[in-house]
């Protein structure tokens, strides 16, 4: 004997199918509509900035004048920002998502310091700026240079790159280290014979993901007082420097001054977006190269 | 087999000329004890896991340790290594003693203990390294850095597990691209480059087909005459067809243990006579 009416089913069913359309449609148009504003956002740097971008452009100094401008000096200061910010964030940061995910015990310590991580990566980046003019500007005496920023910007991307390199760590499959560990292994032959190889794709990806945001940050170094001015390329982590994204700050807000300095800033949007694609593109070769199957 | 056991800091019996000599003086009932559990307890957290546990396990037989799932059976094993440590939260009372070491002593290291007692899991999980690299894996964690000596080890080890013949063209391949069966025995490869005295084996032949499954058997079966080897398994017509003795396990309690035969011939609980004939579990 049935229990369903089967004329009922058969009504059900339609409405059914037609609201799997609907939500689909909707999910379509989400999609859509990033997609649409990141290609106006494009297509606009893109009309400004390409005519101004040429070799004159990439490697020539800091100019008043729009014709012989050039953003040499921030791409300087932001590699060696970089510079700085790789090696303090892969170290610390790896290191202590080793410490939390592996060696820690569950317990009130460690949820105390999880929480923390976590709330630290939503403080806006401008208190991070505060606390490197405060620490490493002043209390250190470092002045406005390379390594004073590039420990700002470290602290600033250091709770995400320690949330997506615990993540990495925690995807590696039990069985894996459980074999090691069967064999006589200790937790650190362990970690770094199996449990790191594993997750090494993974951690780069997620640092290359954490540099990108270092790079394109402006607010915290405004506040350490990164200038934009006519200074000598830096040439070591003690030299003041200035960076991209200042460049594109200053020139914007000069914009109304000077016309053309709008086409400057979408110039340097161009180099900048250039660099940061040139990252991305780094962690999906390595993701591709050296992803491994379980 | 003793290559390495200097380096290893194990002694290392002539396994093969001992085995001989027993078989001729005596039978297998005689053989000595190589665990003695006494009055073991385990909690996980709160769950009484394992209660009152007493079971001696001969040297160079196979044990299948049978029961229903969930009846301590997997934990039983894994404490026979301590791998259990790594679930948190796990306290034990009683002594486990391993050739008169009670293994459950703080001081004891573990890494030293899983050295002499290899393990070989439900799922098949060699390394994502190639075969080469996998069954050099324990020797190397050891401090093992000739090369020829490693070469060497590969080899003895593969042959030890049947499988040289099949894989020996392929060492450098990735060990994901065996079958199923192929890599379980690659696993126990593995587990006998560290060169143990005892071989535990929990569900081994779960995940596998018929076919990978009786090659473990008879690996099992081969295995026996150099390592003690103990088995978790939940199908009982394996553990009527290779073992010597049979434990059997329920609510965290040994019901009975006894020889193979006995257990399956006539066993002396109600309750193993139930499990057995498939009236539960």
């Amino acid at each position: 004997m049935k229990q369903f009416d089967e004329t009922q089913l058969k009504n059900r069913m339609n409405s059914r199918v037609r609201n799997n359309r609907i939500w689909k449609f909707i999910f379509l148009l989400s999609t859509l509509f990033g997609l649409f504003v990141l290609a106006v956002l494009m297509i606009r740097v893109a009309i400004d900035g390409l005519g101004f971008l040429n070799m004159d452009f990439l490697t020539g100094r800091l100019s008043t004048n729009p014709d012989r401008a050039g953003i040499m000096g921030a791409l300087l200061g932001t590699v060696w920002v970089m510079l700085v910010v790789i090696p303090v964030t892969l170290i610390i940061g790896v290191g202590t998502a080793i410490y939390l995910e592996l060696y820690a015990k569950n317990g009130k310590f460690k949820s105390f310091i999880e929480t923390n991580i976590s709330n630290l990566a939503g403080v806006p980046s401008i208190v991070y700026g505060l606390l490197g003019l405060t620490v490493f500007v002043r209390l250190m005496d470092f002045g406005n240079v390379v390594l004073a920023g590039g420990l700002t910007l470290s602290l600033l991307v250091l709770p995400i790159l320690i949330v997506s390199a615990q993540e990495a760590l925690r995807a590696v499959p039990g069985h894996l280290s459980e074999a090691s560990y069967g064999m006589g292994a200790t937790k650190w032959q362990t970690i770094r014979r199996v449990i790191l190889p594993a997750a090494l794709p993974s951690i780069l990806t997620g640092s290359i993901l954490s540099l990108s945001r270092a790079i394109g940050e402006t607010a915290p170094l405004t506040v350490l007082g990164i200038p934009a001015l006519l200074i000598p390329f830096p040439e070591g982590l003690l030299d003041t420097f200035t960076a991209l994204p200042m460049q594109i700050y200053y020139w914007t807000l000069d914009s109304s001054l000077v016309a053309e300095y709008a086409n400057l800033a979408a110039a340097t949007i161009i180099v900048l977006l250039a660099l940061l694609f040139l990252l991305n593109s780094v962690a999906i070769f390595i993701r591709n190269k050296f992803q491994q199957r379980y | 087999m003793s290559i390495i056991a200097n380096k290893m800091g194990i002694q290392l019996k002539p396994k093969t000329k001992l085995k001989e000599s027993i078989e001729m003086t005596t039978s297998t009932q005689t053989n000595d004890i190589v665990y003695d559990t006494k009055e073991l307890n385990l909690w996980y957290g709160q769950t009484h896991a394992l209660k009152n546990i007493n079971l001696e396990i001969h040297e160079k037989e196979v044990t299948a340790i049978i029961g229903p799932s969930g009846c301590g059976k997997s934990t039983y094993i894994k404490t026979l290594n301590r791998m259990v440590e790594l679930v948190p939260g796990v306290r034990t009372t009683g002594t486990i003693s391993y050739k008169g070491t009670n293994i459950l002593d703080r001081t004891m290291k573990v890494e030293n203990l899983r050295t002499k007692v290899g393990m070989v899991f439900q799922k098949p999980n060699p390394f994502p390294k190639s075969i080469y690299e996998n069954i050099a894996y324990g020797p190397k964690i050891h401090g093992i850095r000739n090369k020829k000596l490693l070469d060497e080890i590969v080899e003895t080890s593969l042959r030890g597990a049947y499988i040289w013949d099949e894989l020996k063209d392929r060492l450098s391949e990735n060990a994901f691209g065996l079958s199923g069966g192929q890599q379980q025995r690659l696993c126990i490869a593995r587990a006998l480059a560290i060169q143990p005295d005892v071989i535990l084996m929990d569900e081994p032949t779960s995940a596998l087909d018929p076919k990978s499954t009786l090659k473990i058997e008879e690996l099992a079966q081969e295995l026996k005459k150099d390592y003690s080897i103990i088995m978790v398994t939940h199908n009982m017509q394996q553990a009527a067809r290779i073992s010597d003795r049979t434990a059997f396990f329920l609510d965290g309690e040994v019901v009975e243990f006894d020889d193979t035969n006995k257990i399956f011939a006539n066993p002396s609980d109600k309750r193993t006579e139930d499990y057995i004939s498939g009236r539960f579990g």
